[in-house]
């Protein structure tokens, strides 16, 4: 690790201007990404804000129609939330399956969507919800979110605060795990909000998560695992390497969308 | 009997150590006033060292130093050697790339050491190794194995990259088999490179007295006697008596520690050159780049049949892979411990093998648990199997009517080895009733049902263990003898101190050595001390590998012990007046047959140590050593048998059943056993369906840490069924064979020939992961 001065701001605003302020700094959430990457010194912040401390980023709120989960909230959190469990059971099922205990105990949803890592479990779940991402100065959909490999809308030293999804009426992820890392090779996220509107979200397969509209226009039309069959993955830009190929992916994405249909009618 | 004696489930006394975190790792050594390393790696697979500039570091504070390959050469240091010399069929020598401890010239392999930055803090030392600026040719590198003998040369004496072309078997007699077969089976098959991934990396903590000129070496390794031996003869560090090597607790080492490495080579001598010691501990990545890696062979078998089975002769050209340098013990691997196991369990009359040694700009491979016997019963195991069902016989039926029988015994094969005792039916009849072979077609039908496919695969293996004997191992190229020493030091209260050449990292030979001194002794478990591990305070050793300790060390330990009751005898025979004839020791005393006089074994202990009544023709005190030299190899053998099932629209493989029936003669302790076995078996998986190291076109490693390169975790494994059979060894005292290796030597075969059988096709290389088995499915 190189050297760097440690912040531990307690208020969001401080924290921005802490990061507007300094040459380089990174926001530490979690830590999940960010520390082995300063072990491994392939990173090299003049500060790291920590926000551990910063009051208002942690918490889960569930209404009627949403359900509202602070930046800071660990990924075990969100497992363990019978609010959740009960608005939106396939968000409780995503976050358990995230990593290992140590991971879920540390890691945060707010640095899993900052990240935008192209194998994270969450995106699938912000695309497929249609979730708001709420930051220190503005709203952003899910559509306009995800831009491409560890990029996203954010300005360099904007805060997400909170991340808002839609209750459907029932949901369901899928994900086939990376033997070694346990990141998602492909994971797909399902969820049907009544009427023939149908949202897919894939994350794993592509450089970052994305709605598969051509599975959504197949099973909007009737929700059926073997609508899933027929339907062309086009893989041109998939990930592809030593552990799955883009035909693979593409293969994994039809398998893990027929069985995430399957539970969400079972559900 | 007691209840910590031989044959019983003691618990393993290191472990309140280790789960408590009070063990005593290298990295948990310090040093007043020690400095630390950090080394100077090869980026590229093979390039000259045009020039290294340190003056960036020079200006870092707290830099010590900066040194390169060309400072030890300047101060005569030998290059690391390779302790077996192998020949080559036509009689000439292996072809040995010479391989200096820190490169000289040119670099070999990525991550290969060419020099090391020494500094007052960790960090310092990071600092300065990333300022160096090293210039570097890069040159063309030779990656593929199976390209590598028309490849660019990478060592000036060794034309096509060949270090040998090694024979053994009879050629012509094998031809003759083929003749004459009525079926032969052809298998072109792989065995995958892999990482050993030891939990605790390499490090060292070198010290040097000027005013003594001692070296102090703490490392991790699994011979510290050898360690020494090298870095005395063939390196010229310091005489062996100037040098004392500590390994103490070592976090596990599966071969890789058996080696001497460029790092603590460098370390020991940066500490003369600085005058203080230095530490270095690896990092994971330097683990995954440059402990040596295993396996890696590229093999076409074929096997003559008659016309109802029987096996009438097996040939098998196999090229291995060494890397760019040849480790320690590299050139044995792929041939001795090879070559000669491929008779299996069969009586097969004539078999013939081929083996090419090839370098390659990759990590030197090496021993890694089974090391050469895992390649061979795939090789066998594998080749019987796709017999059986070309054939349509069943493959439980196929290796039936081809195994020694027990009345065969000792049987000599037709490539080198001797077995001295076995019961091949006696598992395999075992493990069929444990793995309800008769139950199978309908567990097969029921996962058909739930859209699965099922495979069942068998391996019956054998491995050769407790290498052995010394005259014969040297006079076919080792270049250490492969005795082990002992010593049972009774102190005057009684208890004793037992002294080890082999080296528990993991093993648990703190409690089993302990089990059999206290055993034979007769006195408190307790009250036997375990010491290895320590030049300084072990009279000699050649180490722990090859599952080697209980029965080369272990009847090293009976032989001494033998020696100090038959001295209590002699004490005991003058303290009651008795003659020695008349003197019987059991259950910790000494008794005289003809009267009802006794003494304990602490009483005589004690007179020893305090020779009032004594005999006047002994001298005082009650200590002995022992060298024991095994007459032969010990050969554990069994019955694996796993089941698989693969969901086909994802390729992935779960293993929802492993039996190991496994002969290992006697068990001291049958719960460290089903703990090795249980390990064995989880490497085994891991080789056959997760663990690959892989270096892309450029020669670099793209499996260099956990994201990519796959371990088996307990969730990847079903829980497995474990029992034994016993045909005890017939040449060492305790009639033990060895446990430590045979789940990662069986388990490959059996899994993969589950998968094949699972798929229906002939082969997929290991590993077989998901996308591997999806192809085989829908792409083939």
């Amino acid at each position: 690790m190189y050297s760097f001065d440690y912040h531990q701001p307690n208020t969001i605003e401080s924290a921005a201007a802490l990061r507007a302020d300094a040459e380089d700094a990174v926001y530490l959430a979690g830590g999940q990404t960010l520390i082995p990457t300063l072990k491994q010194r392939l990173a090299a912040p003049s500060d790291v804000i920590d926000l551990a401390g910063v009051p208002g980023l942690t918490g889960i709120e569930v209404k009627r129609d949403s359900v509202t989960i602070g930046a800071m909230t660990r990924h075990a959190e969100v497992a363990a939330s019978p609010e959740i469990a009960k608005a939106i059971p396939a968000l409780a099922f995503l976050a358990s399956e995230i990593g290992d205990a140590q991971v879920r105990n540390r890691g945060t949803i707010g640095g899993s969507v900052a990240n935008s890592d192209p194998a994270a479990d969450y995106p699938a779940a912000v695309i497929a919800l249609g979730a708001t991402i709420h930051t220190d100065r503005r709203s952003i959909p899910a559509e306009d979110y995800f831009k491409d490999l560890f990029e996203t809308a954010l300005a360099a030293n904007e805060l997400i605060r909170a991340i808002e999804f839609p209750v459907p009426k029932r949901a369901a992820y899928r994900k086939f795990p990376n033997p070694a890392s346990r990141y998602a090779v492909v994971g797909v996220f399902v969820a049907d909000f009544g009427g023939g509107r149908v949202r897919v979200g894939v994350t794993g397969a592509g450089p970052c998560a994305f709605r598969a509209t051509e599975l959504e226009s197949a099973l909007s039309k009737k929700l059926e695992p073997s609508q899933v069959d027929n339907v062309e993955i086009e893989y041109d830009r998939f990930n592809s390497d030593l552990h799955a190929s883009a035909e693979y992916r593409a293969n994994l994405v039809r398998v893990m969308a027929r069985r995430a249909v399957a539970e969400l009618l079972a559900s | 009997m007691s209840e910590t004696g031989i044959g019983k489930s003691v618990k393993r006394r290191e472990d309140l150590r280790f789960i408590t975190g009070r063990g005593r790792y290298t990295d948990d050594i310090n040093r007043p006033n020690q400095a630390f390393a950090v080394f100077l790696r090869s980026p590229y697979p093979r390039a000259r060292i045009v020039s290294v500039d340190p003056s960036g570091a020079n200006e870092i504070e707290g830099i010590i130093g900066v040194f390169t390959g060309k400072d030890l050469a300047a101060d005569k240091l030998g290059d690391l050697p390779c302790g077996w010399l192998v020949k080559s069929k036509d009689g000439s020598d292996m072809k040995v790339g010479p391989h200096p401890p820190l490169a000289v010239e040119t670099v070999n392999y990525v991550g290969e050491p060419y020099g090391v930055v020494i500094a007052e803090t960790l960090a310092a030392a990071r600092d300065g190794a990333e300022v160096v600026v090293t210039e570097f040719e890069e040159l063309e590198a030779v990656v593929a194995l199976d390209r590598a003998t028309k490849s660019a040369q990478i060592h000036a004496n060794v034309p096509n990259n060949l270090c040998y072309e090694w024979a053994l078997g009879d050629a012509d007699a094998t031809n003759a088999a083929f003749a004459k077969a009525a079926h032969v089976t052809k298998l072109e098959i792989s065995n995958n490179r892999l990482i050993p991934n030891a939990m605790e990396p390499r490090a060292a903590v070198a010290s040097y007295d000027a005013a003594s000129q001692e070296f102090d070496l703490v490392t991790t390794s699994q011979n510290p006697h050898l360690e020494r031996l090298i870095l005395s003869a063939f390196v010229q560090l310091a005489p062996e008596h100037k040098l004392r090597i500590v390994a103490p607790d070592v976090g596990g080492g599966f071969g890789s520690k058996i080696f001497v490495y460029p790092e603590e080579t460098a370390a020991a001598w940066a500490s003369r050159r600085i005058g203080r010691p230095v530490k270095w501990t690896a990092e994971r990545s330097e683990s995954f780049l440059t402990d040596a890696h295993g396996r890696d062979h590229l093999t076409k078998a074929e096997l003559a049949l008659d016309k109802d089975g029987t096996f009438l002769g097996l040939r098998v050209k196999t090229r291995a892979n060494l890397g760019a340098y040849l480790s320690t013990f590299a050139s044995s691997v792929p041939t001795f411990l090879y070559g000669t196991l491929l008779a299996g369990q069969y009586r097969t009359p004539a078999i013939y093998v081929e083996v090419e040694g090839v370098y390659t700009n990759t990590a030197p491979v090496d021993a890694y648990r089974g090391a050469g016997r895992p390649e061979a019963t795939y090789v066998v195991e594998r080749i019987v199997e796709t017999a059986a069902r070309e054939l349509k016989i069943d493959p439980v039926e196929l290796r039936r009517r081809n195994f020694i029988p027990p009345d065969a015994f000792p049987y000599q094969t037709p490539v080198a080895l001797e077995y001295d005792t076995g019961n091949y039916g006696a598992s395999l009849d075992k493990a069929l009733i444990k793995a309800d072979y008769t139950g199978f077609a309908k567990r097969r039908a029921d996962a058909e049902r739930r859209g699965r496919k099922r495979g069942i695969g068998f391996s019956c293996y054998i491995e050769a263990c407790g290498l052995a004997p010394s005259q014969l191992a040297i006079q076919l190229g080792a270049g250490v003898g492969l005795y082990e020493s002992g010593e049972v030091r009774v102190n005057p209260t009684g208890n004793v101190t037992v002294f080890t050449g082999s080296h528990s990292h993991g093993q648990g030979h703190e409690t089993t050595f302990a089990q059999i001194v206290s055993d034979k002794l007769g006195i408190p478990f307790e009250n036997v001390e375990v010491v290895h591990g320590d030049t300084g305070r072990v009279e000699f050793g050649l180490g722990t590998y090859g599952s080697r300790s209980l029965a080369v060390g272990g009847s090293a330990l009976i032989k001494a012990t033998d020696k100090v009751i038959a001295k209590g005898k002699r004490i005991a025979a003058h303290m009651l007046d008795a003659s020695i004839e008349n003197v019987d020791f059991a259950e910790g005393a000494f008794s005289v047959r003809t009267s009802n006089q006794k003494l304990t074994f602490g009483e005589v202990a004690f007179a020893a140590y305090v020779p009032s009544n004594y005999p006047s023709t002994e001298e005082p005190g009650l200590s002995e050593k022992a060298f024991y030299d095994p007459k032969n190899f010990t050969f554990p053998a069994g019955t694996h048998i796993a089941e698989v099932e693969v969901d086909p629209e994802t390729g992935a493989v779960e293993v929802v059943s492993f039996v190991a029936v496994d002969d290992f003669g006697h068990v001291i302790n049958p719960m460290i056993v089903e703990g090795q076995v249980h390990g064995g078996i989880a490497q085994g998986i891991g080789q056959a369906l997760m663990e690959h190291g892989v270096y892309d076109e450029a020669g670099q490693l793209v499996t260099g840490s956990y994201m990519d390169y796959c371990m088996p975790r307990a969730d990847d494994l079903p829980n497995f069924t474990i029992d034994t059979t016993v045909t005890p060894c017939t040449h060492n005292p305790l009639g033990v064979k060895g446990c430590g290796e045979a789940g990662a030597i069986g388990a490959p075969a059996a899994i993969m020939n589950a998968v094949t059988d699972a798929l229906g096709v002939v082969d997929i290389p290991m590993p077989a992961t998901p996308e591997r088995v999806w192809r085989a499915l829908y792409r083939a």
